[in-house]
């Protein structure tokens, strides 16, 4: 028996313990996805779940809507197939920092310019925890990982910003601190239509958490709850601390028109048209 | 179809191509432009909305075989055109399409390289990089036209071959044979045999995408379909989940292969001209597959027995053929326009290493000519 607003029902059984390690936020994102999918109502059938690789990539081997466990960085790039081929899909792709952003950058960018509706979960925990706590393109500078034990020279790329200005539908950011606030922000990704993107600032531990002083999950969610803050107390902020925090909640919510919707334009036109 | 059937016009290797995938059914096609192929995607762009099919243009190659890839999943039969460099960023995804056995088709309009080289004229370079471009253990189909109608023929055959053993084809066209125009008739519907992917008929709650039937062969279902089914990167089990058992494994990567290798004698399609009495044997592919003919036939005028062989499948190679095709011959040529004689090589293990192959090798942007081929034929 499921209980009703669980959405375990989405949840493939036989398969615990899962891989994420104690204090990870993945399996708190998922649930809350699942529980969403469920408020949705959305059909197993109906419902893809893409993935790439990395912890948060893992997340399709707990799921049991459709599934796809992609390359390295293109979940983006096949769900975009899925999705312009059959549009009364819901396509919904989990990619942690690296995945998504770093060697995924340029498909995010474009699946936003593209506003394909997709809806783009991505945990960012600062570091490629798979394969060891490394450097990746949102580890803040100055900070410590596997690969840059002198710190980080490098600066980070802000998800949201970057998803605002190549031209998402929605994006906001959350935190597995903020549960209430960030769950409802998935809905009204899902119920988005265009390309919708939430952050997930994650903890992470094990590596991130070890590198940086933060051996405890608790001092790690301690760390990300005094980061956030919401977009008018962030906005308020002096300019020079700024990079001090991130705001959360919603950050971008417009309505321009999908590629699929375009697409069929282009359909009527080109139909029109009778020349070979 | 847009073009009138039955009425022959004169066509581009590139059309022919285009117009091959629209006759196999094929309704989506993800590309990035790159010469010498950028043909087919202009051609799709304008054909595929008629269809009320898709045409997209993506960010890279690399994106451009994943959104084919995630079509085929969502039902389509999908393409993709490109050439040197773009083969070359979309093999990681090309392997995923092998792994997860999702149907799919690739054309590879051979130029001139290494990297960007001589970006516009053509070679036939390629022909191990289809082979083993990727990583991991594979096997692979490639087809290669040599003129317009084979173009058109062999592109239909590259879509019945990826959607009967669910794998990706790649069609290893050159930029001479995609870039001339000949008289071509587009078959009416029914004509050319259009092979369909196999759907699963059991209850969708058992429906295993990845179980085999006695062919090597799982029905594939469709996003959005009554069957809800997963697919993998990773090394999975017959439920597509992954699965790390080295039983597991050694199953897998054997249907891999002896899906292909089962069949080989259907996938692998070869023409001979004159080969019966011939005393030499003429080896050759795309576009120098002509200049071998026109070579052979000038042979024979000077009194040499000599013969065609033509691979119209490079991938699985045509060992079979080639042996039993060498076997009376005293002499065998192999023309092609690479310096390490990538067919050579493979003919030269067919036939062992005591027998002499002589080659013929351009490498310079250049096409080999019949007298470039006869001059190493009467030496």
């Amino acid at each position: 028996m499921v209980v009703a607003g669980s959405g375990l029902q989405y949840l493939k059984k036989g398969i615990t313990p899962h891989m994420w390690c104690p204090g990870c936020g993945n399996g708190i994102v998922l649930a809350m996805i699942f529980r969403v999918f469920e408020k949705l109502d959305y059909r197993m059938e109906e419902t893809v779940v893409v993935t790439g690789i990395g912890c948060w990539g893992k997340a399709d081997d707990y799921v049991v809507t459709n599934g796809f466990h992609g390359t390295h960085g293109r979940a983006l790039a096949f769900a975009t197939g899925i999705k312009a081929f059959n549009p009364r899909l819901h396509v919904v792709v989990l990619m942690g920092d690296g995945d998504c952003i770093t060697i995924g950058g340029n498909h995010f960018i474009h699946a936003a310019r593209r506003n394909i509706d997709l809806t783009a979960i991505i945990v960012n925990n600062f570091n490629y925890g798979m394969t060891g706590g490394q450097v990746s393109g949102t580890t803040p500078s100055g900070m410590y990982t596997s690969t840059t034990v002198y710190m980080n020279p490098e600066r980070d790329v802000d998800i949201c910003a970057l998803a605002a200005v190549a031209g998402a539908n929605y994006v906001a950011r959350g935190t597995p601190y903020h549960g209430f606030e960030l769950e409802t922000n998935m809905e009204e990704a899902l119920t988005k239509k265009g390309f919708s993107v939430v952050e997930v600032v994650s903890p992470c531990p094990t590596h991130y958490g070890k590198n940086n002083a933060m051996r405890t999950p608790v001092e790690m969610l301690k760390w990300i709850k005094g980061k956030a803050m919401t977009k008018a107390e962030y906005d308020s902020l002096d300019p020079s601390i700024t990079g001090e925090y991130f705001p959360i909640g919603k950050l971008v919510d417009r309505d321009a028109p999908d590629f699929n919707t375009r697409y069929d334009e282009i359909r009527g036109r080109a139909m029109k048209d009778r020349t070979p | 179809m847009i073009t009138t059937p039955n009425q022959t016009q004169l066509m581009q290797g590139n059309q022919a191509m285009t117009h091959g995938a629209l006759y196999a059914g094929a309704r989506f096609y993800a590309g990035y432009p790159i010469t010498p192929s950028s043909e087919i995607a202009e051609e799709c762009s304008v054909l595929m909305p008629k269809l009320g099919g898709m045409y997209i243009q993506m960010e890279d190659e690399i994106a451009s075989i994943a959104a084919v890839v995630g079509a085929s999943l969502a039902g389509a039969k999908a393409f993709t055109a490109t050439s040197g460099p773009g083969f070359s960023l979309m093999q990681e995804n090309l392997g995923f399409a092998v792994m997860a056995e999702v149907p799919c088709v690739v054309i590879n309009v051979q130029r001139s390289g290494p990297s960007t080289g001589l970006a516009t004229k053509p070679a036939q370079a390629d022909v191990m990089q289809a082979r083993w471009g990727r990583h991991g253990d594979q096997s692979v189909v490639a087809l290669c036209p040599s003129t317009v109608a084979e173009c058109f023929g062999l592109t239909v055959q590259a879509f019945n071959f990826s959607e009967k053993y669910r794998i990706p084809v790649i069609l290893v066209a050159d930029e001479v044979v995609a870039h001339m125009r000949e008289g071509f008739r587009i078959p009416e519907d029914g004509e050319v045999t259009v092979i369909e992917r196999k759907r699963p008929t059991c209850h969708p709650r058992r429906y295993k995408p990845f179980e085999t039937d006695i062919d090597g062969v799982a029905p594939l279902a469709s996003y959005g379909s009554d069957y809800v089914f997963h697919v993998s990167s990773s090394m999975h089990g017959p439920d597509g989940f992954s699965n790390n058992d080295p039983v597991n494994a050694t199953r897998k990567i054997e249907q891999l292969h002896r899906k292909v290798e089962f069949h080989r004698d259907e996938i692998v399609i070869t023409r001979s001209f004159d080969i019966e009495d011939a005393d030499v044997l003429l080896v050759a592919y795309g576009i120098t597959a002509r200049a071998a003919r026109a070579a052979a036939l000038a042979g024979r005028e000077a009194g040499i027995k000599a013969g065609v062989l033509q691979l119209l499948t490079l991938w699985p190679f045509a060992d079979k053929e080639i042996g039993l095709a060498s076997e009376r011959v005293q002499t065998i040529i192999v023309p092609e326009m690479n310096y390490a004689g990538q067919v050579a090589g493979e003919v030269q293990k067919v036939v062992g290493p005591d027998r002499d192959i002589r080659r013929v090798n351009r490498y310079n942007g250049q096409i080999i000519t019949p007298d470039d081929i006869l001059e190493v034929m009467t030496r």
